[in-house]
């Protein structure tokens, strides 16, 4: 196992289309790293950068602290599961996961016994005889997994593996990765535009957007201080609500719906700045219209069982409010939302407002 | 079709038997004038029952040949045939199959007009560039030779064409994978496209091997001896311009012998035909 680390890493494709801007990251050894964003983002050209099927423009990548810029693949100890699972569809299952050692000279009963092994722990002994078109897609998944395990490489790499599996399947996968993790102590890279995905796999949450990193973070602490406007509407679904205003006094902005008020103290903003004001739709509650509360007209209400999610619009922005399925409200309620969880960013660029995350990012 | 008419069946049934009819009957006409007397069928009397000559004419042919004309037993035709069809078939696979591969999945200085230059000979078979083709197999002592009969129809264009659609339709995950096993090109070639490419391969054998046992003008030009002349040169020289001196019942076994190993060679490979042209492994 060992430490991943990327400094100042830039792909630029022919044609002079930058995928990837410069990224730093340290990925410290044995942890799960989650690199999240929208297609297009770039984070899969990272992680095939990091896997060497990609060159590097600029910038240097290190696995275990040695330079890797211009090691071929199968030299970087590392082991990668593809989206499509990409198993070769001649081999049986046992061929499958013991290519790669075969090609690397294992010893024949060292091949055996690590394949054996795999294939308990994934519980698919059954199937090693198989060729990978009899087998389900969760199956050839686990298959997969299995062939980068023997490897016993230094980091795994995971590039969207869930996306082909169906809802109820990339649940059970989704626990089982993580439990798999939690065992091997692996150092891990998955990449995905998931973000419930990311949010219940990562150690660390690496949010990428147009080949940059927004924010690298806990997940709880990018749900709860996002650094960015993006990561904000990113992260949490639904997205957080975005309203546009004005700073009236220390701790409360004007929106188009009415007056909020924030915690003065984690954000620096002087009266009369524009801001764009952030409330997650879980943290909205519906109160008796009044001074300080936005006011909202509802649409339409999405049932969801546990919870309900009310559309709407407060002034000129649209709203969405989640509450339990069983608070009552009326057409035109007033919304009121803790102080604390009211998020400032600044209109320009969209970065968070807030005292500790601009001083340690500007 | 899900519904079952009867009569709609039975109209399929008869265009079908017809078909089958108007193909077959040629042969089977063929093959009776192979079992009757070089006389009967001479005089214009072409029997539809057979004759008892069976063994004879066949023994004849296979092992003696005509008395006048080609003298050459058939057997040596069938072998300089078949050696001829299965070194182009093996040969043309064999080329095209690196030559695809190369297009394919190397990046090179002019890839694309080398790929274009092999696609380009596709307008270009041995009719058309014969003179050139006979010099050059003249000149480096080509004729009467297996190579001679074989080397210059090689080069095939349309099995490399064939092929790079083929390797294009493989998944590029499949290549990344090679590579993170550790598999270099020769083993990517090795261990994965080629087991890919065996029903593909079968098929092409197929319609390459066919190709070659048909092949007329290049061995009629390139063999002068008697005895490295293909079976459907040897056919063309039994028969002569006067009617009456041509050994019919010969000329008919030779043609059914001539039939025997392509349709051998579709029957034993049918199964594998079909599912190298329409089934993918995938």
């Amino acid at each position: 196992m060992a430490s991943v680390t990327l400094d100042n890493v830039r792909k630029v494709y022919a044609g002079s289309i930058e995928a990837v801007k410069g990224v730093t990251l340290a990925i410290p050894d044995g942890s799960f790293t989650v690199l999240l964003g929208p297609s297009g983002c770039g984070k899969s050209t990272l992680l095939r950068m990091i896997a060497g099927l990609e060159t590097i423009t600029d910038g240097s990548i290190a696995i275990g602290g040695k330079r890797v810029n211009d090691v071929e693949p199968a030299e970087r100890d590392i082991a990668m599961v593809f989206q499509n699972y990409a198993l070769y569809p001649h081999m049986s299952v046992y061929d499958n996961m013991a290519y790669g050692l075969r090609n690397r000279g294992v010893p024949k009963d060292r091949i055996e016994a690590r394949v054996a092994e795999a294939a308990k722990l994934l519980g698919i002994e059954g199937f090693l005889k198989r060729k990978p078109r009899e087998l389900s897609g969760g199956q050839r998944q686990r298959v997969a997994m299995g062939r980068a395990i023997v490897r016993e490489p230094q980091a795994f790499l995971f590039d969207e593996p869930l996306s082909n599996l169906d809802a109820k399947l990339r649940v059970q996968v989704r626990i089982e990765i993580r439990g798999l993790h939690n065992r091997l102590k692996a150092t891990s890279i998955f990449v995905t535009h998931d973000q419930v995905e990311a949010m219940t796999l990562a150690d660390t949450v690496v949010v990428m957007n147009q080949g940059r990193i927004e924010q690298a973070g806990a997940p709880t602490e990018v749900y709860r201080r996002p650094a960015t406007q993006f990561v904000a509407t990113f992260i949490g679904s639904p997205a957080m609500n975005l309203m546009p205003g004005r700073v009236v006094a220390a701790g409360v902005a004007q929106t188009s719906g009415g007056r909020i008020a924030f915690d003065p103290v984690l954000f620096d903003v002087a009266d009369g700045q524009p801001v764009e004001v952030g409330i997650r739709p879980e943290d909205l509650q519906f109160v008796e219209p009044g001074e300080g509360t936005l006011s909202f007209a509802g649409a339409f209400v999405e049932e969801l069982g546990a919870t309900r999610l009310v559309h709407g619009t407060s002034g000129s922005a649209q709203l969405v409010v989640a509450v339990a399925a069983a608070v009552q409200h009326s057409p035109s309620a007033g919304l009121a939302a803790e102080p604390g969880a009211v998020h400032l960013f600044d209109p320009d660029g969209g970065r968070s407002l807030r005292r500790d995350i601009r001083s340690t990012s500007s | 079709m899900v519904e079952r008419r009867r009569f709609g069946n039975l109209f399929a049934y008869a265009v079908l038997s017809l078909g089958v009819f108007i193909v077959a009957f040629p042969v089977y006409l063929c093959f009776i004038g192979s079992t009757h007397e070089q006389s009967v069928i001479a005089n214009g009397q072409m029997p539809i029952t057979p004759g008892d000559l069976l063994y004879q004419t066949y023994y004849k042919t296979l092992f003696i040949g005509t008395s006048g004309t080609t003298r050459e037993p058939v057997s040596g035709m069938l072998l300089n045939s078949f050696v001829m069809a299965s070194v182009i078939a093996v040969g043309k696979i064999a080329i095209s199959i690196i030559s695809s591969y190369a297009v394919v999945y190397f990046k090179f200085p002019f890839r694309m007009a080398a790929f274009w230059l092999i696609f380009m000979t596709l307008m270009l078979p041995v009719e058309v560039r014969i003179y050139p083709t006979y010099k050059i197999a003249a000149d480096l002592r080509l004729l009467d030779s297996y190579a001679g009969l074989t080397i210059p129809l090689i080069a095939s264009a349309t099995a490399t064409l064939f092929f790079r659609q083929f390797f294009m339709t493989i998944p590029d995950e499949l290549i990344e994978a090679s590579k993170l096993d550790g598999a270099g090109p020769i083993r990517f070639f090795k261990d994965t496209v080629l087991p890919l490419s065996k029903t593909n391969i079968a098929a092409l054998f197929v319609i390459l091997f066919i190709y070659g046992w048909n092949q007329y003008l290049w061995p009629l030009l390139i063999t002068t001896r008697d005895d490295m002349q293909t079976i459907v040169i040897g056919i063309k020289k039994m028969i002569v311009t006067a009617d009456a001196l041509t050994e019919w019942n010969v000329v008919m076994a030779t043609a059914m012998l001539a039939m025997l190993p392509p349709v051998a060679v579709v029957i034993l490979m049918q199964r594998w035909f079909v599912k190298g042209l329409v089934e993918t492994e995938k």
